[in-house]
């Protein structure tokens, strides 16, 4: 409780100080808002059903996009670990292509698929898919052998084995290597969008843009503000769960 | 298939070790690890393979575990080849190699799931039975983590017991644990043999441990890996590790078990 009162004391200190400053700073507030008419905008986007519309096209793409990742890059990651061929192809090209930010992705995307739907998941895929893979093949490699020998003592062959043992057995990598996915991308689809405008829906980072267009610095304020709750929640929804049971299990977390 | 059933004493399996070699390449040089070994184990009979570390102890067990292949010989379980693991030959590692990801009954509850004729609710039974008999029925929800290492190697028992295998082969399971916690699972695992009666391979370079133990000493040399001597060691159970009558066995094979090592043998007599 009284972790919760020091956090609420700190933030609403900030609050006011942001507030203070922009009032009686001498700055221009068109330029410098204070955090009262960024929290107007919000209240007025949210009515009129603008940054609901925008933040459900950016979910859309991301999650898609995610999803699509984690699909081919999990069974991608097992292959790799499990197989020479892939270890010396699809692996090696995953840790290239790691390495180049996926942002560097949107100008080829464009170019490929228009300013379309397409080249937002493309962009979106590039990011997950290669930090996926890697953390896959990472874990399963790292897996202590003698699991996968005490499993086949007991009957656990093929396709149980990579399910029941060598899938979980990997787990603290594989989670690891999702967070990561999400964090490249998320980053990359929002620069995605800021970049250019796609004509087949209006996410957050083109209503970011738009702000910056109209010089309403308030709504760029109030979006960013959209996309630091959507981060968080993401990560009490898709990673804390995940999260919680390895450190219960593994009994990891905590510094004893 | 019903609980009675399952519970059942499976009756135990007879071993037959037919002229098995096998060999190692390291860098320099290829080890024979198990010379052209012989070896016959009764129904429900306890042996301990007993050597210096290098002997083959291990390897002959993963060998009757069908965890690896030998070069030449072949192994019988019951007159059939062994031709890799089965849920009727269970093994217990000197790592307790407990899954991280499952609780203690998860743990359990592994390979009885892989196990058929059986319903869910039937296994939980038949896994809160074993649990019960290494006496940690209460700690069926906990984590592995917070067991402990006596007590993950009695998760790990009651793992391997609870698919009712004929054989049980343990691989020093014991020697990473405490001298108390040792003698007090040499306690459970006599009588846990004596109730469940399986048949029992345990691998090890403790001849205290293995005089306490086995019916069957056996004794093993390296380089290469060769069947020395046996010892029987007629002593009524359950037996204990301190006693007088046991100590003069294990004299008498640790003084055997120098003649046949080079060096001093140390690393034998613990």
């Amino acid at each position: 409780m009284k972790r919760v009162l020091t956090s609420i004391v700190f933030f609403a200190s900030l609050i006011a100080v942001w507030e203070l400053a922009a009032r009686y700073g001498g700055y221009s507030q068109v330029m410098f808002p204070p955090p009262s008419s960024v929290a107007k905008y919000l209240w007025q986007s949210a009515g009129d059903g603008t940054l609901g519309s925008a933040t459900l096209v950016t979910i859309k793409r991301l999650l898609v996009g995610y999803a699509a990742g984690l699909l081919l890059g999990i069974p991608l990651g097992l292959f790799t670990a499990k197989f020479k061929i892939f270890q010396d192809t699809v692996g090696v090209l995953a840790l290239g292509m790691q390495a180049l930010p996926s942002v560097c992705w949107v100008p080829l995307a464009l170019v490929w698929f228009g300013q379309t739907e397409a080249a937002m998941l493309f962009v979106v895929v590039m990011g997950t898919l290669w930090s996926v893979i890697i953390a896959t093949s990472d874990g399963v490699r790292s897996m202590p052998p003698i699991y996968l020998r005490a499993a086949k003592t007991m009957g656990s062959t093929g396709l149980h084995s990579w399910v029941r043992v060598i899938l979980p057995a990997s787990l603290p990598y594989l989670v690891g290597g999702m967070k990561q996915g999400w964090a490249f991308a998320w980053r990359s689809l929002m620069a995605a969008e800021i970049f250019v405008v796609i004509l087949t829906g209006f996410g957050l980072g083109q209503l970011l843009n738009y702000g910056r267009d109209l010089l309403a610095m308030d709504q760029v304020m109030a979006v960013m503000v959209v996309l630091i709750a959507i981060g968080l929640l993401a990560d009490k929804l898709l990673f804390a769960p995940w999260e919680r049971f390895l450190h219960r299990r593994w009994g990891t977390g905590t510094l004893k | 298939m019903s609980i009675e059933h399952e519970l059942k004493n499976s009756s135990a399996e007879r071993i037959e070790v037919d002229r098995v070699s096998k060999s190692f390449a390291t860098r320099h040089r290829t080890v024979l690890a198990l010379d052209s070994i012989n070896l016959k184990i009764a129904e429900g009979e306890f042996v301990c393979l007993v050597g210096v570390s290098g002997c083959g102890k291990s390897t002959l067990l993963n060998i009757i575990a069908g965890l690896e292949q030998p070069d030449s010989g072949r192994v019988l379980a019951n007159g059939e080849p062994v031709t890799g693991p089965g849920r009727d030959r269970m093994v217990l590692f000197q790592e307790h190699a407990l899954f991280p990801w499952l609780d203690v009954m998860g743990n359990v509850l592994f390979g009885l799931k892989l196990k058929p004729g059986l319903t869910d609710k039937e296994r939980i039974e038949v896994a809160g039975y074993y649990l019960q008999l290494v006496g940690l029925e209460k700690l069926r929800h906990s984590n592995i983590h917070e067991l402990s290492g006596g007590m993950k190697q009695r998760v790990a028992l009651a793992r391997a017991l609870a698919p009712n295998p004929r054989v049980l082969l343990m691989d020093e399971p014991f020697a990473a644990l405490d001298a108390l916690t040792r003698e007090q699972l040499y306690g459970d695992l006599q009588k846990i043999w004596q109730a469940r009666r399986k048949t029992i391979v345990f691998v090890t370079h403790n001849v205290r441990e293995a005089a306490c133990l086995g019916d069957r000493v056996i004794l093993f040399s390296p380089n290469p890996g060769r069947i020395r001597r046996e010892f029987s060691v007629a002593l009524p159970r359950p037996r204990d590790i301190n006693s007088v009558e046991l100590a003069h066995y294990s004299t008498e094979i640790t003084a055997a078990l120098k003649g046949f090592t080079p060096g001093d043998g140390r690393e034998a007599s613990e």
